[in-house]
């Protein structure tokens, strides 16, 4: 394990339910991610990925084994901890977008850096940059109902990147969208994931998504399948 | 980020405004009808306790009481000879007027106006502190054979004769006509906001035997003399009675000797009494309108929650959502308090005028307003927010 590790999973199990109609979910999975990795997570649904994104993003908590987040052991925090976490390192993009109704994309980009008390003109600027980012000078004033779904899910990419997370955490960024649309997505991601060195999880069903990424990791029946590295991206 | 809080809570109004004004029409309506009970209360007040003591200090107003105890009967009228006794007997009372009052209508050719015929002698005008404006009051002779003559109130006059000049028409009243002597100098409405010029005043013999049909007085009005103490004059007066009334020392009076304060005591503790009951009925109505708000803002949560759940993803504490919440609840109430304060202002200052009792404004009341509106926004907001921040996260995203 090289000093590179950002994350350590570690016999990691989460049972839901209990007595006869506990479910198992995840049935032990020891996983690391390195600083810069961008991985695909694939596999059919009820296999544990969704589970497992779910605890390496700090949403949720393990029954059993341990996460260490840059050393620090997530199990032991408690709710509001884990929600700083997120608040400083963790970046999310979501199959939905999930971006506010009836405000610009630029305020929406805006969100996190509220919650992290940055003064109104930072955050103007910041966002300003993310959206310039994701190729989206000038539509900074739109609301998602005025912007295609490829131009929402990059609102979405901007508002995840602009607090600088050191992880993004995608899942099923391109569910929703056209192959054309989801292609470009990609390769923001890609450009993302190279030029700024941010670590890229994201959970996809499509092969060809998938193929975007340096490593993919597939989940069936709560454990890990099968864990390498794509030839082209090697 | 409080501010922030602020700007988001009403940039979420400004996005439903028909809803949000919905949403707080209960609390405008709820304080808008207390702020408006109250002042209007509180002018009512005012207005009876200023006409009071435009009555003059020195007036004595004495009532046939209910006796309380075993074997108590109601209490006799006064007589004439009452009024005589306190006449001769009371060097304090500089005028002593017995007062018999019925309801009549008065009918002139083609007029006819419901009244309040009062019966008493000439001293009733100067302890009452009328005036003429025309003609002359009764004199002896008339009051002792209960001559059929009449001084009017000028709103009897108006709705009577209009324009024209009353004396020495006759005037019908129930069955017997009645000469017009003498017209009565306007006073404007009563402490109890009665008009007072719409009366008929006629000698106590011709309203006794022509309206009432008994002996009996209703009431005595005493005058108490300049420098003469008020106190000593009810004690007098008590003591008088008593004898004359045959109460022996171990009963209670049947009669009720009252001052003016006293009598501005009593009409404004009904006042206030009618003030506080309003004010309350009002009151419920703020709280169905913090009710209203809890609705709306559980329905806001609910409909919010991927919005709640992408929050909390990016790392929204569990207080902060709560306070964005609690803090769109506040202002929606308090905006809603304010909208009622303006409207109670407006409504307050328009019925005052028609009322015709002066326009008091309280700071406290629609401070009091206002807080209490806000303080009903945190109280119904706090159940919705904490909802909203105990939200698990990855359920909220999942909501659809």
């Amino acid at each position: 394990m090289s000093d590179r590790t950002i994350i350590r999973l570690s016999g990691i199990t989460k049972t839901y339910g209990s007595g006869q109609a506990a479910f198992q979910a995840l049935k032990g999975i020891d996983l690391t991610i390195d600083r810069g990795d961008f991985i695909a997570v694939m596999g059919p649904s009820g296999s544990g990925k969704s589970t497992a994104m779910n605890i390496i993003g700090c949403l949720d908590t393990p029954s059993g084994g341990s996460y260490e987040f840059q050393g620090v052991r997530v199990e032991r925090l408690s709710r509001d901890q884990r929600a700083l976490l997120r608040r400083h390192f963790l970046g999310f993009v979501f199959q939905g977008f999930n971006l506010l109704a009836r405000t610009s994309a630029l305020e929406n980009v805006e969100l996190p850096l509220i919650y992290r008390r940055h003064p109104a003109g930072v955050r103007h600027a910041a966002a300003r940059e993310a959206l310039k980012q994701v190729g989206l000078e000038g539509w900074e004033d739109h609301t998602p109902g005025e912007l295609s779904g490829g131009q929402q899910q990059r609102v979405a990419i901007a508002r995840a990147i602009v607090t600088h997370p050191t992880v993004l955490l995608a899942d099923e960024p391109t569910g929703n969208l056209d192959t054309r649309t989801s292609e470009e997505i990609m390769e923001l991601l890609t450009t993302l994931n190279r030029d700024r060195g941010i670590t890229v999880v994201m959970v996809t069903h499509e092969p060809d998504m998938a193929a975007y990424a340096g490593r993919m990791i597939h989940f069936l029946d709560g454990r890990v399948e099968r864990d390498h590295r794509n030839g082209a991206a090697a | 980020m409080l501010w922030n809080t602020f700007l988001l809570a009403l940039r979420s109004i400004r996005r439903n405004v028909l809803r949000s004004f919905l949403t707080i029409l209960g609390i405008v309506i709820g304080v808008a009808a207390v702020v408006t009970m109250v002042t209007l209360g509180n002018g009512a007040t005012k207005s009876v306790a200023d006409q009071i003591s435009s009555m003059g200090s020195n007036l004595l107003l004495i009532l046939p009481g209910q006796r309380f105890g075993p074997g108590s009967s109601g209490a006799p009228n006064f007589k004439v000879a009452d009024v005589e006794a306190i006449r001769n007997q009371i060097a304090g009372a500089k005028l002593a007027a017995p007062v018999v009052t019925k309801v009549a209508t008065a009918v002139y050719q083609a007029q006819n106006w419901s009244t309040s015929v009062v019966g008493s002698d000439d001293q009733y005008f100067e302890s009452g502190n009328w005036e003429l404006t025309e003609g002359r009051i009764f004199n002896d002779a008339e009051m002792r054979a209960g001559k059929a003559v009449c001084v009017i109130g000028s709103t009897v006059r108006k709705e009577l004769f209009g324009g024209q000049n009353p004396v020495g028409a006759d005037v019908r009243i129930k069955q017997f006509s009645c000469e017009v002597i003498g017209l009565l100098k306007a006073k404007g409405q009563s402490a109890m906001g009665r008009d007072q010029d719409d009366t008929v005043v006629m000698p106590l013999r011709t309203v006794q035997r022509r309206l009432a049909g008994s002996q009996d007085i209703d009431r005595i009005m005493v005058s108490v003399r300049d420098g003469a103490s008020i106190d000593a004059v009810k004690d007098q007066l008590t003591l008088l009675l008593r004898e004359r009334r045959n109460i022996t020392s171990s009963e209670n009076d049947d009669f009720r000797v009252m001052d003016t304060r006293q009598i501005a005591e009593a009409l404004t503790s009904t006042t206030k009494i009618l003030t506080m009951l309003l004010g309350a009925v009002a009151a419920v109505s703020l709280l169905v309108g913090g009710i209203g708000i809890m609705n709306i803002m559980l329905v806001s949560v609910t409909e919010r929650t991927r919005e709640i759940g992408t929050r909390l993803a990016i790392g929204a504490l569990e207080s902060e959502v709560l306070l964005q919440f609690l803090i769109e609840a506040v202002v929606l109430s308090s905006l809603g308090g304010l909208v009622g304060i303006a409207l109670a202002t407006v409504a307050s200052i328009a019925l005052a005028g028609v009322m015709q009792v002066p326009y008091l404004f309280s700071a406290g009341i629609n401070a009091l307003a206002f807080l209490f509106s806000a303080a009903i926004g945190v109280l119904f907001g706090y159940f919705p927010a904490r909802r909203a921040a105990r939200l698990d996260p990855i359920e909220a995203l999942r909501h659809e």
